[in-house]
């Protein structure tokens, strides 16, 4: 029996002032499932993703959440954060930030056992009293997942957020995802440019290019597709 | 030196500045406000002279400025690529108001110099109630919106992906600078009030990895800062606010140092 929808788009599109990004899509995303979005920039991947998450609202059709509006929570890791090198806060502080709320300043105990639960998880309990800023690339990248990932969203979307990292350190955080996909049934959006990690990671892909939308189970995505789609852009 | 009222209402008044310029000061140095908050100290003294010329009390001509004018310069600076052009123009602007209205009020020279660079002397029991009344709304806000304006001053990019009314949050916390800059300016004057809302917290941001540790550490600071600056310009009858800054320098550069030493090794 196949998983339960969590998501649906139906018929959306997208356009901004004389220039449509993307129109009629539909899609339906299950529980579990491990979707890579792949396109040149500029054919609207971070414009879905905004749609998603209800930031932007479409010019047509609906995202529709389900079984319920409640139901689904979204963890999100950017492609950019602005950390430098004087940054002060922990690896562990820095998760932290993504509780929030009406809350008591301080955290309680279970939200520190949440991220300590959190840090674990990622592998990051023995990082997690080094300041950010002095963290490498990977370990920052791990860190945006933690913070993602600390209020137990049951979508992750990762919108370019391997694109800096060397192919060690991908393939680490990648294979980290993964095993979270899979053991917690966590369903994941990864947006990305690399075509070989999208096809050893994913289930599904959704290709956007100028002419439409490609989309099914990820064998039938290949490099040379993905170049035919990006001609016209 | 606590057998003078004026003494004692000094000490008041720069524990109580210290505390909030402590905890004001990490969000302004984590939003990168620093500049911001040198308009708005601009933009009290362009407040306070008109208070002078109204027949108010300079505090309350600072407030009303203050608070109006973070809310325009947050509008005007909601986009970062014009925050910088916006803040000087808005900076011009109130200084040239500041000294028309001491122009039309009569003062002399050394009104401007006592706004512009603080007084010990002037402190009043009423000032320093006033003070703390307009120091307690600023922490009973920071108190309840702290985790959102941590969140969005410390890692604005997952604030807002997160959805968190992060324009709303600007202005709030432009509005409480305005307060704090208009409290802080009683004992430094309009013109050094960055020094406590900035140097303190820049500093602790070296030595501390957490907000509670760095609000701490600058509150401990701006602390220091304000009480021994006070005591030496009781002894020397020098400017409280020439010891202030160079204590608050002097810890900043020693801060700088011992990074770099850090990152040497």
């Amino acid at each position: 029996m196949s998983e339960p929808a969590i998501l649906k788009l139906e018929n959306l599109g997208v356009t901004f002032p004389n220039h449509p990004v993307f129109t009629d899509l539909n899609l339906t995303i299950r529980q579990g499932e491990f979707w890579s979005i792949v396109g040149k920039n500029g054919v609207g991947k971070t414009t879905l993703m905004r749609a998603i998450l209800h930031q932007l609202r479409p010019t047509t059709g609906k995202v529709t959440y389900l079984p319920n509006a409640n139901s689904v929570k979204i963890g999100y890791v950017p492609q950019f954060r602005n950390i430098d090198s004087d940054y002060p806060l922990t690896i562990k502080d820095f998760v932290g930030l993504n509780l929030t709320g009406w809350k008591w300043p301080w955290l309680s105990r279970k939200e520190h056992a949440e991220i300590d639960h959190i840090l674990a998880e990622t592998g990051l309990t023995k990082l997690a009293k080094r300041p950010i800023g002095q963290a490498s690339g990977g370990e920052r990248q791990k860190a945006y997942l933690a913070q993602a990932l600390v209020e137990s969203p049951n979508l992750l979307i990762l919108d370019e957020s391997t694109a800096s990292l060397d192919p060690v350190t991908k393939t680490e955080l990648l294979d980290l995802v993964i095993e979270l996909n899979q053991r917690l049934h966590l369903t994941v959006l990864f947006v990305t440019h690399d075509i070989p990690m999208a096809r050893k990671y994913s289930s599904q892909y959704l290709m956007l290019t100028p002419d439409g939308v490609e989309q099914g189970p990820i064998s039938g995505l290949t490099q040379a597709k993905v170049w035919e789609g990006e001609k016209n852009v | 030196m606590f057998s003078y009222e004026f003494m004692r209402n000094a000490f008041a008044a720069g524990t109580i500045i210290a505390i909030i310029c402590g905890i004001m000061g990490v969000f302004v140095i984590a939003r990168n406000m620093s500049f911001l908050t040198h308009t708005l100290s601009e933009i009290g003294f362009s407040g306070a002279a008109f208070g002078v010329f109204a027949g108010w009390a300079p505090l309350n001509g600072m407030l009303l400025f203050t608070v109006i004018s973070s809310v325009i310069v947050g509008q005007l600076s909601a986009r970062s690529e014009r925050r910088e052009a916006a803040t000087s123009a808005i900076s011009a602007l109130f200084i040239g108001l500041g000294i028309l209205f001491l122009s039309l009020a009569n003062k002399n020279a050394s009104y401007a110099t006592s706004i512009l660079f603080g007084s010990v002397i002037g402190i009043s029991a009423s000032d320093v109630r006033q003070m703390l009344w307009l120091s307690i709304l600023v922490l009973l806000i920071v108190f309840v919106l702290y985790r959102f304006l941590k969140f969005d001053s410390f890692d604005h990019t997952g604030a807002r992906v997160k959805g968190l009314w992060t324009n709303t949050l600007s202005i709030t916390f432009l509005v409480l600078v305005a307060l704090s800059v208009s409290v802080a300016a009683q004992i430094v004057g309009s013109l050094l009030i960055f020094i406590l809302l900035t140097l303190p917290a820049a500093t602790a941001k070296y030595f501390a990895h957490t907000v509670g540790g760095m609000m701490t550490l600058a509150i401990g600071l701006a602390l220091v800062g304000v009480w021994a600056g006070l005591t030496l310009s009781y002894v020397t009858n020098y400017p409280v606010s020439f010891f202030i800054a160079a204590i608050e320098a002097v810890f900043y550069f020693l801060a700088l140092g011992w990074q770099k030493l850090q990152t040497a090794e």
